[in-house]
């Protein structure tokens, strides 16, 4: 299995896309540290772009990747290798490069900027998301054989996690005003990566003042070390989940 | 060394293989015939474990194709149309399976040499010519001297001369004692290489024969007219 992630690590890098999507990160980091001179505002900034490119990019590049590889796929399959390996393959060189991009373009700069435990929060928020949306990607591209629709299921997928989802939350919190359903929208945050990690680091930023009395219920749950831990593990489910359901399809996938 | 038993198969409406079995020893050279969309390369695809059957059991050497994957090292898989990483080279393809698969004993380089792509071995895949993209197919399926092979109408696409020369092939192989499995359409060229046949129609199989039997039930000498004779017998009407 390391031989196979080998191949497809030299693959990604001979492609060149996933160096101009770190010079992209570098060079968004930059510019955005030092327009502001208040590091906390560049924060947020930086913030509200990695939580928009990082996801984008990760799931379309994937799709588009593992489209383009079904040769590859085709190839391995005849050989004495387990499907599974192929398959997991293809996740961690994917994960892997797209995490390690994160980390040089977006990661190692935001540190130099400022040493604190948000940098480091946003660094792991990155990392996190670029394999959450690999797995989502794989998912997305094993349930159909049509490129056209694989990536148009990964752009929706997309539309939904950074747009849509929060249109249907604002419309239920909206719907539901009379009620008490600020612990309801805990565990809401749960079915969308983005929105999750948006809270935690937020809540770290103390703004979260802002966000009346909602903010003071996230800041009781997501604040403590109890509330972090969990949602660390949510985001563990959203790498799982979608892996091992799209594992099991190839496994039974006509090639 | 083959055991396929009951293997069902179907593309959403249409059953391709409907209760295929057959089974074979080492050391035969068997043809897989049958009109077009026969269900051929399906049960192929099947033994190598890229289309998942329905129902029913392949055996490989009495090792369950549908949860192993250790038996696909005894076999040398040549597809009818190859499908190959476009932007690698021929060298790097050919080292990639071998680092892979990581195969330490000898290689068989024979159809490598008598095809000369070592020549070629900076060529990228994208590029190859159908003919070429073959030669490749059967280099790599020759490669790790695997016990079973399987051949996808191989000579479909080669001039001449490399069609002389991997028939030449496998008939050394065969005299070595491994399993052959050929699908064509050019019967008159299995009639040199073939000991058993094969007849499917429809998805299902209508006969497996030594040649000689079939020879001598339809009183022809030649392979092409004792199944044109077959097929005759048996159109549906």
């Amino acid at each position: 299995m390391r031989k196979i992630v080998k191949y497809i690590l030299l693959d990604i890098l001979k492609n060149k896309i996933v160096l101009v999507y770190t010079a992209f990160l570098l060079l968004i980091t930059l510019s955005v540290f030092s327009l502001e001179d208040n590091t906390q505002k560049g924060m947020l900034t930086m913030l509200n772009l990695e939580l928009f490119i990082v996801p984008l990019v990760s799931i379309i590049f994937s799709t588009i990747y593992i489209y383009n590889s079904s040769e590859f796929i085709e190839l391995l399959v005849s050989q004495p290798i387990r499907r599974r390996s192929i398959w997991l393959s293809i996740f961690s060189g994917l994960a892997g490069a797209l995490a390690l991009a994160f980390i040089a373009g977006s990661g190692v700069p935001m540190l130099l900027f400022e040493r604190s435990v948000i940098s480091m929060m946003m660094i792991g928020l990155g990392v996190m998301l670029s394999v959450i949306f690999v797995s989502i990607a794989m998912l997305a591209a094993v349930t159909t054989r049509d490129k056209a629709k694989g990536i148009g299921m990964s752009i929706l997928l997309w539309l939904y996690f950074s747009l849509i989802f929060d249109g249907i939350v604002l419309f239920l919190l909206f719907q539901f005003a009379d009620y008490p359903i600020e612990k309801a929208m805990i565990g809401v945050t749960a079915l969308n990566p983005i929105d999750l990690g948006r809270i935690l680091v937020l809540l770290k930023m103390d703004v979260s003042a802002l966000m009346g009395y909602t903010g003071a219920i996230f800041k009781d749950f997501f604040g403590t070390q109890k509330g972090v831990l969990l949602s660390f593990f949510v985001m563990l489910l959203w790498i799982a989940l979608p892996l091992l359901y799209s594992l099991r399809k190839f496994n039974h996938k006509d090639l | 060394m083959i055991e396929v038993q009951h293997i069902k198969k179907s593309f959403g409406k249409l059953q391709v293989l409907n209760d295929v079995s057959f089974s074979s020893p080492g050391g035969s050279c068997i043809a897989l015939i049958g009109p077009n969309g026969c269900g051929k390369t399906t049960l192929i695809k099947c033994l190598l474990g890229m289309v998942v059957p329905d129902a029913g059991t392949i055996k490989i050497k009495n090792e369950a194709v549908n949860k192993g994957w250790e038996y696909r090292s005894m076999i040398g898989y040549m597809p009818q149309i190859g499908r190959y990483p476009e932007n690698m080279k021929i060298g790097q393809v050919i080292e990639m399976l071998s680092d892979i698969r990581m195969y330490k004993a000898q290689r068989d380089e024979d159809i490598i040499n008598a095809f000369q792509l070592k020549k070629l071995y900076n060529k990228r895949m994208g590029t190859l010519s159908g003919g070429t993209m073959q030669k490749v197919s059967a280099a790599i399926a020759f490669l790790f001297n695997p016990e079973l092979m399987i051949l996808d109408e191989p000579t479909a696409g080669l001039d001449p001369v490399s069609s002389e020369l991997l028939k030449e092939k496998i008939q050394a192989e065969k005299r070595n004692g491994k399993l052959f499995l050929i699908t064509s359409h050019i019967l008159s060229e299995l009639d040199e290489l073939v000991s058993h046949v094969v007849y499917m129609q429809d998805g299902k199989l209508l006969f497996h024969k030594t040649l000689d039997a079939l020879k001598t039930e339809t009183g022809e000498e030649k392979l092409s007219r004792a199944i044109s004779h077959f097929m005759k017998q048996h159109q549906p009407s």
